[in-house]
Parts: structure tokens; sequence; C-alpha cells
């Protein structure tokens, strides 16, 4: 398959495209400065709700991509041909999305000019410590991933490197999950299914961020994406989505009958305010419920663009529910002394409220900023495009439903 | 010589026997204090005791003189977003209505979670038992703060100006109670401590059988704050 040269009008559009996302990059870091020279006295964060908005964006940054890189997996390490043409702009997505997220997370800290400290200070107990590692591994391992898979001297290597970048994946994501699993004292985490909870959102997150891309770039190229195909990769998508709402529901009820964490449940689900209206509402129906519906109810499943909805609907439960757990656990009061009511200068025994501010807002578009305009640059100047030979996936069984 | 002349002979010279080891007395008090350069000690483990019978409410000795001490003056806007070392909590029993007010601070535990998820290592408890924040590596990521069990510790929102040269804090760093180690380390005991009006904080080594806090654990039924979490806290309370 040859590729048509860009036209003068084409090339025009991508500098624009371009040139947008390096202005949301430029803002994003306007706001990160902003908030380093003021302190995060210019945040709604503080001394109860310690993370933030910054941290709802990085870490669906960062658990998405370590799931976007399951297309790329699903190829090399279980030999789907369907998705081994995929795998490389599976790669770049998930540097590209990680690549944001850690931006947002390193200039969210309180002294982000200590980079060097965190890169030469290891703890060994510390689940973030691990972060340190697993991050930029992650960058390495993928970099050399997408090596072997486009540079067709190394091809031989890419499965035992695309075996290698799974394990490391999934490590990554039982990392970022095990930042809230290990925390004792709070009601809302200290739970061993935070980990394979972590692994399988990453999984429905980043399939759906790389439907929507692989749409947006057939489009771009004025092609579409086989129906096959697309129903293939919406039933998958539709799978995942399944799987969250299992482990959201093992998470909750867990908490209910084993761990008796009903206060915090009954806050969580029902009194607490913007946050059971974004678990039910954002999350449950938004997020989970329509776009299920997108993806296998006849009628609706054959529209154009229900899987492109579908996919932006889940990206959106995501967000909703990733400000629950994260929002939500630390507004709930500590248990100091369970079964006393407590009351202090410090708000001790009281649910906290916390609005976030325009610079912790304009900080995590900042990461998506990063991650978008290091996609757009990368599908541009490299071949990222999935080039589908139907007859050979035909002949390999890929495509069927 | 007669017996006044002897009564104000004796006198005067118990005066001035007095001066004479005053100084002295004052030099085995400092005599105490661990030299500079010599490392803190693991047969010591300083710790406090809180009786919460004499912990009066609405009194705030305590919480004022860790102020003073540590250079906490700053004005913060958001009151949720000050930093604050040591607090009074109310407690009530919703049961039978029984009421305690008493300080919490960091508990200096042994088994300490912030110490333990601290990416950089900043977060260190001492040979001694105090846990600390090293200023210099600390970069300001707030996980010790989700991880405290007792909500101990405060991030600086804001610059800081008039600092106390021995407590350095800083912009973006996360703190807590220090236990006074400044003090500490010159034989001295907390702020806190030493301002409770009514004696309800006993400060000491808690590995010394014979000080005063070890003989009162041993006699006397003492609680550790979330004892359920096995955390060992150096900070142990009376009377809830």
């Amino acid at each position: 398959m040859s590729l048509v040269p860009f036209s003068r009008r084409e090339e025009t559009l991508f500098y624009m495209v371009a040139g947008f996302g390096a202005a949301i990059v430029a803002i994003g870091l306007a706001a990160a400065l902003y908030m380093e020279h003021s302190g995060h006295v210019v945040t709604g964060m503080n001394n109860q709700i310690v993370w933030g908005l910054p941290h709802v964006f990085a870490i669906f940054l960062i658990v998405a991509a370590s799931g976007v890189l399951n297309v790329a997996s699903i190829g090399s390490v279980f030999g789907k041909v369907l998705y081994k043409k995929r795998a490389p702009l599976s790669g770049l997505l998930c540097i590209a999305m990680l690549a944001g997220g850690l931006a947002v997370i390193m200039l969210d800290l309180g002294r982000a000019d200590r980079l060097v400290v965190a890169m030469t200070h290891f703890n060994p107990t510390s689940v973030f410590g691990w972060n340190v590692i697993l991050y930029p591994g992650m960058f390495g391992i993928v970099a050399v991933y997408l090596w072997t898979m486009m540079e067709r001297r190394m091809n031989p290597w890419s499965k035992p490197v695309g075996f290698a970048a799974f394990i490391w994946r999934l490590l990554l994501t039982t990392g970022t999950g095990s930042i809230f699993g290990f925390l004792v004292a709070r009601q809302a985490y200290q739970s061993a299914v935070l980990a394979p909870m972590f692994i399988i959102m990453s999984f429905a997150w980043g399939l759906a961020v790389f439907m929507i891309v692989q749409r947006v770039m057939f489009a771009w190229n004025a092609m579409t994406v086989a129906p096959a195909i697309r129903n293939r990769m919406k039933n998958l998508l539709g799978v995942f989505v399944a799987a969250v709402f299992y482990f959201v529901a093992v998470y909750h009820l867990t908490n209910l009958y084993f761990a008796k964490q009903v206060a915090f449940e009954r806050f969580i689900l029902l009194d607490g305010g913007i946050f059971p209206v974004l678990f039910w509402g954002g999350w449950l129906f938004l997020g989970t419920i329509l776009p299920l519906l997108l993806l296998y109810l006849p009628g609706l499943s054959a529209m154009c663009g229900s899987v492109a909805i579908a996919s932006g609907l889940v990206i959106l439960g995501a967000f909703c529910q990733l400000y629950v757990f994260i929002i939500g656990g630390q507004a709930f009061p500590l248990e100091i002394f369970p079964g006393m009511e407590m009351s202090s200068s410090f708000f001790d025994g009281r649910v906290d409220t916390y609005t976030p501010s325009w610079p912790e807002f304009i900080l995590g578009l900042g990461g998506i900023g990063i991650a978008f305009t290091m996609t757009a640059i990368g599908v541009r100047v490299l071949r990222f495009l999935p080039e589908d030979d139907l007859t050979h996936l035909e002949a390999a069984g890929n495509v069927t439903d | 010589m007669s017996n006044n002349d002897r009564r104000g002979f004796l006198a005067a010279s118990a005066g001035l026997g007095l001066v004479a080891i005053a100084p002295g007395v004052h030099l085995m008090q400092v005599a105490q204090a661990r030299p500079a350069g010599e490392p803190a000690s693991k047969l010591q483990r300083w710790g406090m005791l809180v009786d919460t019978a004499k912990c009066a409410t609405g009194c705030d000795a305590c919480v004022s003189a860790c102020a003073t001490e540590n250079g906490i003056n700053e004005k913060v806007a958001d009151p949720r977003q000050a930093a604050q070392w040591i607090r009074k909590i109310d407690l009530k029993d919703p049961k039978n209505g029984r009421q305690h007010s008493l300080p919490m601070m960091c508990q200096h535990c042994a088994e300490p979670p912030c110490v333990d998820v601290c990416p950089t290592g900043a977060s260190m408890k001492r040979a001694d038992g105090i846990v600390l924040v090293d200023r210099h590596i600390c970069i300001g990521c707030r996980y010790c703060m989700m991880a405290c069990p007792y909500k101990a510790r405060s991030f600086v929102h804001q610059p800081l100006t008039q600092q106390n040269p021995e407590v350095p804090r800083g912009l973006g760093c996360v703190e807590s109670c220090t236990l006074c180690v400044h003090r500490v380390d010159k034989g001295q005991k907390p702020a806190c401590v030493e301002a409770c009006p009514e004696g309800a904080m006993v400060f000491g080594d808690l590995e010394d059988p014979n000080s005063d806090i070890a003989r009162r654990i041993a006699q006397t039924a003492t609680t550790q704050v979330r004892a359920d979490l096995k955390l060992n806290t150096g900070v142990r309370y009376q009377g809830i």
C-alpha cells in the first residue's frame, strides 16, 4: 500500500493542529510555573485533600498509557495479526500519554525543581519509589519495542521485547494501583483489589483512547476502519468496560461487607454531594451503561460513530471515576478514633470540600496537550497508520466476530 | 562567736555554697545533652505520655508554645492550607456522651507509614525514635500525608518568612512535629510539654525503665491511637 503525498492544504491543517497542541502545552507549563512560584496556596488542594485535579489527569494518562499498549501486546504476545498492525501506534500512544501524565505529576510536586533528587534518592519500601523506576523503564522498553517493530532488521526481536513490555506494563499498573492499595490508614484505599482493578481500568481506558485516535487518523487519510475490524475491537472494548464494572462492584461490596466501611460507602454512594452524582451519573450511566448500549445494542451499535462516542464516554466515565476515587477518598474524614465524634481546628471529623482552581485544571490539560502533540507529530513523521490487509487477516482468522 | 554570729555565718556559707554549686547543677543538666557530632543512639527512644484527664477543653497552651518555638506564624487565607504541627482534638463518645480533649501530633511511630512510602527517603526515623522530614530531599509529593493515619503532617502552601533558624521550614515541603528535636538534643523538653499548665504531658526515654514516662506506662493503662495498625507509637495517651 503506497501512501499519497501530503497536499498543501493538509500540510497547513497539520501545522494548525500541532500549533494548537503546542499552545495547550505552553499554557499548561505557564500554570505550573505560576503554581511553583506562588506555592500551592493558589490551588484548591489543602492539608486534607492533598492530591487534587492534577492527580486525576496524571493518573488517567499513566493508567491509559499502560492500557493502550495492550493493543500491541495482543499482537506481539498473543499473535493476533489484526492487532499487530496496530502495535506501532499503540506504542507511540503509550509513550505520549506516559510523558503527559508524568509531566503533570512532576510539575505538581511542591518542589518540582528537585527532579534530580527524586531520581537519585531511592527508598525501596516506597511504591512511589518503585514507580520512579517503573515509569522511565516503560519509556525505554516501549522505545526499543517501537524500534524492533519499525526497523526491518530488528523485527525478529519484536516478540521478546513485546513480551517484556507486556510484563513491565502489568507491573507498572500494579504499582499505580498499589500507590493507593498500600495506604493502610484510609478507608477509601487499603485494598488488594486496587492493583488488578487498575489493570483492568487501564485496558478499557487505553483501548477507548486508541479507538478514537485510530478513527481520527483514518478520517484524516480519507479512510474508514473495515467493519469487521471495528466490530472485533468494539467487542473487546465492551468486555473491558464490563470487567471494570465488575471490579468496582467487588471493591464497594468488600468495603460494605468485609471491611465494614459503611459510613464511607454511604458518603461515596448516597449523601456525599458531588461524589454520588459523579459515581452514578458520570461513571455508571455515562461511562459504563451508555457505552455498553452503544457497543452492543443492535440498533445503536451499527450507527456511524457509535464506537467513537462510546469510547469518548468511557474516557469521560474514567475521569468521573478517578475524581470520586481520589478526591472523594480524601474528602471523607480520617477515622483517627473509630467510633468517636471528633472536632478540631484542623477539620477533624468533618467532610472536606474541594474546589479545583484554574491553574490545576490547566496543568492537567497541559498533560493531555503533551500527549496530543507528541502523537500528532509522531504519526505525521513516521509510519504509524495501521495498514490492514483484509485478505491476510481473514486467512489468519482474525476478523471473524 | 555568739549564737547570732554563728547563725549568720552558717547562712552566709550556705548561700555562698549554693551560688558555688549552681553552675555545676546547671552543667549537670547540660551534660545530659548529646554532644555535637555524636549520633542519636538506639539505646534511647524518646516518647510522650498525655494524661487526657488533666488536659482541659479549650486550653491550647501546647499549640501556642509549639507555634512560637517552631516559627509557625504565617498568615494563611484558607485555614485548611495552614500548617498545624500539634492541634487540640475534642472527642465525644456518642454512646455515653463522655468527652475528652487531647493534643494530637506526630505519634513518632516505631513503624512509621510515612517513612515506608516516602520515595526519596526524606521522611526518616532517627535512631532515638524521632520521626523527621529532611527538608533537603523532600520533593513535596505529599504521599506521606496520604499515608499518615493521624493527619499529623502539613504541607507548606506558601512562601515563609521570619523563620526560627533552628527549625528550618520551606515552601513546597511537608513538615510535622519534630518532638522539638533541637531542644531535645540540648537536653531540654519539647516546648509543648514545658508549656502545659496542667502537667498533662510527660516527655522522656521509653527505653529507660527508671524514667518517669517508662514507670507510668508500666503502672497505668495507656493507649496507642489506632493500635490496630500496630505502628508502636512513641506518643501514648492515658484516660481514653
